[in-house]
């Protein structure tokens, strides 16, 4: 399946790449162009050569939220990826009940970001959430809203919910490519529940949780809307992530230098990761060829 | 032969299995319950009496919603810059995707990858620059702005979804059509987009979803006129703080669109949603 060589099909991709250079790449270079410089009032210009870089390496704010972010990245991981291999292995095969289902499983990942933070803010709340009211009434003190370690609690507890469906999809729908051949295979050799998915339904999901993992990683690495909505980033600094912080400073404090100087190196970091990403998922797909 | 001892065996693992879906079907819908129960309770109810159900079943919330200027201009305002991103993206992406599906060309591979770096590029690095930039070409607080900003990350999407949908239509087509002597976009737009009709509607619902939950770069283009319906709900948030029961039928009302389509594309779910954050 080779394709012909045909230079003209640039102009099938041209307003493709006008339209993401005018959105992209314009924007991202008043970001370099700021991050060099520093302004009083808005208007006048000073260049500042490295300053910002030296100065957010040097600030523990910027490492303070790097590893918040790191540790929250961490555990998103580890509970979401096990749960929805979980879910997916529980998952119907067949009918209308899988239809079903799928459907409800995808709801959470269909709802705008902030009206997921406005869901758990309303339901964690002790005066009038449900989990909020039975966490109470079990005699646990439980406020988001103040203590730290319930605010982390309930941002995980959020994430979960938002995203694993999205694990346990992938990994459905790399089960189902499995053919029926190796599980009656299986069954002859009187293999255990436990061997079928170590040796059989592991490997053959390899590729979509490689994508589950990056893509999780990611989404989480660039959490914003749902924690500020929850919590707003606090009590005090508790759950600014990378983004919140950001944001806080670009648009808030108006910090245009070091934001800027943040920005690109975050988005360095994101470059990295999404290049680490395309080559598995080209690999993967050629092993999908292959197979 | 499978005797009666692996179907002994089998039947405690389908329960097993059956607890633990259940389990997490309810955890997923619990949320959400109480989200869509507060949407037709009073205030007063939901402040002073703890109720499972609505206890005094009100759409008072929902009348407030449907009255008020205020709220349902931000419904108004959201379904029309997605409707507008959704448009050009798939304008947009219908060529390029169609390049990229049939031939080789000089960087191609770069420019793919390069369109896919803007799909992960974290919104918030974009937040600062894009108000700069909109409000320097006087679009701040347009429905086209947003719609703009959002092709940022749809446009990529576009292309890669229709990309893998055109691959599946066998070239040899294209080829007999040229030698009946269709010109390309006679071709293209009376042959080849009915062919691909399904992919077209995938990609347009996930164009549509991406865009409609997304909030940072929407309320920080806007203001005013062109105020989406999730900024609207973060300030209201913060202005009172209190009218929790139309707060909850402005979510539930955020819900039901995809809600509603979720069924039409249930079968792709998976897929768009790996592709749609590449």
């Amino acid at each position: 399946m080779d394709k012909p060589v045909n230079q003209r099909a640039w102009i099938l991709v041209l307003p493709v790449v006008i339209l993401v250079a005018f959105s992209s790449v314009i924007p991202m270079m008043t970001v370099v162009n700021y991050s060099f410089q520093d302004t009083f009032g808005g208007n006048e210009f000073f260049w500042v050569g490295l300053e910002w870089y030296r100065e957010l390496l040097r600030s523990e704010r910027l490492w303070d939220a790097l590893g918040r972010q790191l540790l929250f990245s961490a555990i998103i991981l580890a509970i979401e990826i096990p749960l929805g291999i979980l879910v997916a292995l529980c998952m119907p095969k067949k009918g209308w009940i899988a239809s079903l289902c799928l459907v409800l499983m995808a709801l959470p990942l269909l709802i705008p970001y902030n009206v997921v933070g406005t869901i758990w803010q309303i339901f964690g709340r002790s005066d009038i959430g449900l989990l909020g009211r039975i966490v109470s009434d079990m005699g646990i003190s439980y406020n988001y809203a103040q203590n730290a370690f319930d605010a982390w609690v309930t941002v995980i507890a959020m994430d979960v919910w938002h995203w694993t469906s999205l694990v346990a999809l992938l990994s459905y729908a790399g089960l189902r490519s499995i053919p029926n051949a190796y599980y009656q295979a299986a069954q002859i050799d009187q293999a255990s529940r436990w061997s079928v998915f170590r040796y059989i339904e592991l490997p053959k999901m390899r590729g979509v949780l490689i994508i589950a993992v990056l893509l999780r990683f990611m989404d989480s690495f660039m959490i914003y809307t749902e924690p500020f909505v929850l919590t707003g980033g606090g009590p005090g600094n508790a759950t600014t992530f990378l983004s919140i912080d950001l944001v806080k400073m670009a648009l808030g404090q108006f910090d245009l230098g070091p934001a800027a100087a943040f920005s690109l190196m975050y988005f360095l970091v994101i470059l990295l990761i999404s290049y680490v990403f395309y080559t598995v998922m080209i690999t993967t797909d050629k092993d999908g060829a292959t197979q | 032969m499978s005797g009666k001892p692996s179907l002994a065996k089998r039947i405690p693992k389908i329960r097993l299995s059956a607890v633990i879906m259940t389990a997490y079907l309810l955890f997923l819908l619990i949320p959400i319950y109480w989200l869509v129960s507060m949407s037709f309770k009073s205030n007063s109810e939901i402040l002073n009496s703890f109720t499972l159900f609505p206890a005094d079943f009100t759409l008072k919330n929902y009348e407030t919603i449907l009255t008020d200027p205020s709220w349902y201009m931000g419904y108004v305002n959201s379904f029309i810059y997605v409707s507008l991103n959704t448009l050009i993206a798939l304008l947009v992406a219908l060529p390029a995707a169609y390049a990229f599906s049939r031939y080789r060309f000089y960087g191609d591979n770069h420019l793919f990858f390069w369109l896919l770096t803007n799909r992960m590029a974290p919104p918030a690095v974009f937040a600062l620059p894009f108000f700069q930039l909109y409000s320097s070409v006087s679009l701040f607080d347009t429905h086209i702005a947003v719609a703009l900003a959002h092709c940022l990350f749809n446009v990529p999407l576009a292309v890669w979804i229709l990309e893998g949908f055109m691959r599946g239509v066998p070239r040899e087509i294209d080829e007999t059509a040229f030698i009946d002597g269709y010109g390309f976009t006679r071709f293209f737009t009376q042959i080849f987009i009915p062919m691909i009709k399904p992919g077209i509607g995938v990609t347009a619902f996930f164009c549509f979803m991406f865009s409609w939950v997304e909030l940072l770069l929407s309320r920080t283009l806007t203001s005013v006129d062109a105020k989406p319906i999730t900024a609207t709900m973060t300030r209201t948030v913060s202005a009172s703080g209190l009218d929790w029961g139309v707060l909850a039928a402005a979510g539930v009302l955020t819900i039901i669109p995809g809600a509603i389509v979720i069924y039409f594309v249930r079968s792709y779910i998976a897929k768009g949603f790996a592709m749609g954050r590449v």
